[in-house]
């Protein structure tokens, strides 16, 4: 099978606002420049969800300028919006490659709305069919301060149900993991890329909560790596004209 | 993808007040709408007369890839011969409001009631009947290569009558091979860990067996720490399933590759079963002896036609002989 080229995209799961390292917003920003999609999920205590208001329009600004898709739940809604988020998101970006292949053929200011409805129906098969077959590298960072203590088991489930999802789309899935904070440093490797997330379980009984909250680092440490595997591949195989098409374009 | 009602239900098309005209950009066509029937992920659904004072659907969506697809599936609906799959597609267009496109498409305006306020004070052969045609319209939608995806109640509607079950919203279906494109948890087979989310035969089978289940308990239940034991001991408890039990069983755990199949051992169920005495029911005791009763002179009446018929046959054939001597 011809290979269609990889979709990049960073999954941040949080309940709060950062208070270490950079910017979170702006490494979305930087992000958003090396083609990878910044999606984030914004966690609400059942509780105490007007103390939370300023962490969620962070929130709401990573995944903007990371060209993402941010959604704000309570814990028990957390699997089905993880899995939707990273669909519907997949599916913004190829429209957003489609739509920059139609301004090249038709002009400026040209999209897909633009086509009448009998025309629509064609480009929106290519979109489908490219979400169903494109190759998808998704790395998940995880917010386990203090406060996301007690939801650690049911972020562990909806990744789960996620691995369902993606695992029954015709494409390969290379997933990776991080935390912040970790044990010893701000960010911490909890899993290296893997087809499957269904052995979570032991990687989620390691994870111990801290006080801070480096989001900004962990997006910058994704950013990187994204970057080792990229070079590593290409080092590989020489597929980069494919990949490069979709980095350039990526939105 | 997922249902996710917060979203859309926050849009300006999803509160579209009664007497709003919608006329399409395209085709001019104009619509006024009566009443929302309902709103899901990808949009909301309302009761409309078109300009000859006709019934019809009109589905107003958020984003073009949802509605777009979905007017795909319907196309390609009625394509497949018969065309009872879903409502029939009339017009697709968009709309300008408050200064943003909306895409919509008007289709079959289908009359009914929804499948569980249709099964209650309904007995357990109803269970049987709706599920019999619903396989029947999934057994052809497999076999053009779909599966529906998000099969509930709530995409589900009883026309009629004479009674029938109608595929309504067929914002899930997806091309047999590929992810589900959308689901819901109670109805979905990965949700339960009994399997994957590729759109395949099995995968709706699973979903109509909890369709089943919906019937029996209609509040629904919360998943537990085994579901698999979970599932078959509420199909074993529900006296609305006794009847169905293996079906269900089979269905559930993807015994059942295809829906012919499970449809096959509905009716052969629905045609065999004998109640074990319902001591509560005299009145449906007593009719259905009568019935076995009336069944029983039938098949003596049968036989005794079939001895004269054979008999005359063999005088005839001596007759034919006797001619040729």
């Amino acid at each position: 099978m011809k290979r269609k080229g990889t979709l990049r995209q960073i999954l941040l799961i949080t309940d709060g606002c950062s208070n270490q390292g950079e910017d979170p917003v702006a490494m979305a920003a930087l992000a958003r420049e090396q083609g990878i999609t910044v999606n984030v999920i914004g966690v609400l205590h059942e509780d105490t969800p007007e103390y939370q208001a300023r962490g969620l329009r962070e929130v709401e600004e990573i995944a903007s300028m990371g060209g993402g898709i941010s959604q704000i739940v309570y814990t028990r809604q957390l699997s089905q919006t993880v899995q939707m988020v990273t669909k519907k998101a997949m599916t913004q970006t190829i429209q957003g490659i489609v739509n920059s292949e139609l301004q090249q053929i038709l002009g400026n200011d040209y999209r897909v709305d633009d086509l009448p409805p009998e025309k629509r129906g064609e480009v929106i098969e290519v979109v489908d069919d490219l979400g169903e077959t494109m190759d998808l590298e998704v790395i998940i960072l995880i917010d386990a301060s203090g406060s996301m203590e007690n939801k650690l088991a049911t972020v562990q489930e909806s990744l789960i149900d996620l691995s369902i999802s993606l695992n029954s789309r015709i494409g390969d899935n290379q997933f990776s993991m991080y935390a912040f904070p970790g044990k010893k440093k701000d960010v911490e490797l909890l899993m290296d890329w893997n087809g499957r997330l269904d052995s979570l379980t032991t990687i989620f009984s390691k994870l111990s909560s801290g006080g801070i909250t480096p989001t900004g680092p962990a997006i910058k440490e994704a950013i990187q790596a994204f970057t080792i595997r990229r070079s590593k591949r290409s080092l590989i195989r020489d597929d980069a004209s494919s990949d490069e098409f979709l980095e350039e374009s990526g939105m | 993808m997922m249902h996710h009602q917060m979203n859309f239900s926050k849009s300006p098309v999803c509160n579209l007040t009664p007497g709003t005209v919608i006329v399409g950009k395209w085709h001019k066509n104009r619509y006024t709408l009566m009443r929302r029937l309902g709103f899901g992920a990808t949009g909301a659904v309302y009761l409309s007369k078109d300009a000859n004072g006709n019934k019809v659907a009109v589905k107003i969506g958020q984003d073009n890839m949802s509605i777009t697809s979905e007017v795909n599936v319907l196309k390609t609906f009625s394509r497949v011969q018969g065309n009872v799959l879903g409502p029939s597609l009339i017009d697709v267009d968009d709309w300008y409001y408050e200064k943003k496109q909306y895409p919509f498409y008007a289709m079959e305006y289908l009359e009914g009631e929804n499948v569980l306020s249709f099964m209650k004070g309904k007995r357990e052969e109803w269970v049987g009947i709706l599920l019999v045609q619903l396989l029947t319209d999934l057994e052809r939608l497999h076999k053009a290569g779909w599966a529906f995806g998000d099969l509930k109640p709530d995409n589900l509607i009883v026309v009629g009558p004479p009674y029938r079950i109608r595929l309504i919203d067929v914002g899930g279906t997806t091309l047999i091979g590929r992810s589900i494109k959308e689901y819901t948890e109670f109805f979905d087979r990965g949700y339960w860990g009994l399997g994957s989310r590729r759109a395949e035969p099995e995968y709706d089978l699973f979903a109509a067996c909890m369709i089943m289940l919906n019937m029996a308990y209609p509040a629904r239940f919360e998943k537990k720490a085994q579901p698999e034991k979970q599932l078959a001991a509420a199909v074993n408890k529900s006296p609305l399933l006794k009847r169905y039990r293996k079906i269900v069983i089979n269905g559930l755990f993807g015994k059942y590759n295809s829906a012919e199949k499970m449809r096959n051992d509905l009716v052969h169920t629905l045609s065999t079963y004998k109640k074990q005495a319902p001591v509560a029911d005299q009145e449906a005791m007593s009719r259905s002896v009568r019935r076995s009763n009336q069944k029983k002179k039938k098949t003596k009446i049968l036989f005794e036609t079939l001895l004269l018929a054979s008999f005359l046959f063999i005088v005839y054939m001596f007759y034919l002989v006797s001619q040729t001597m």
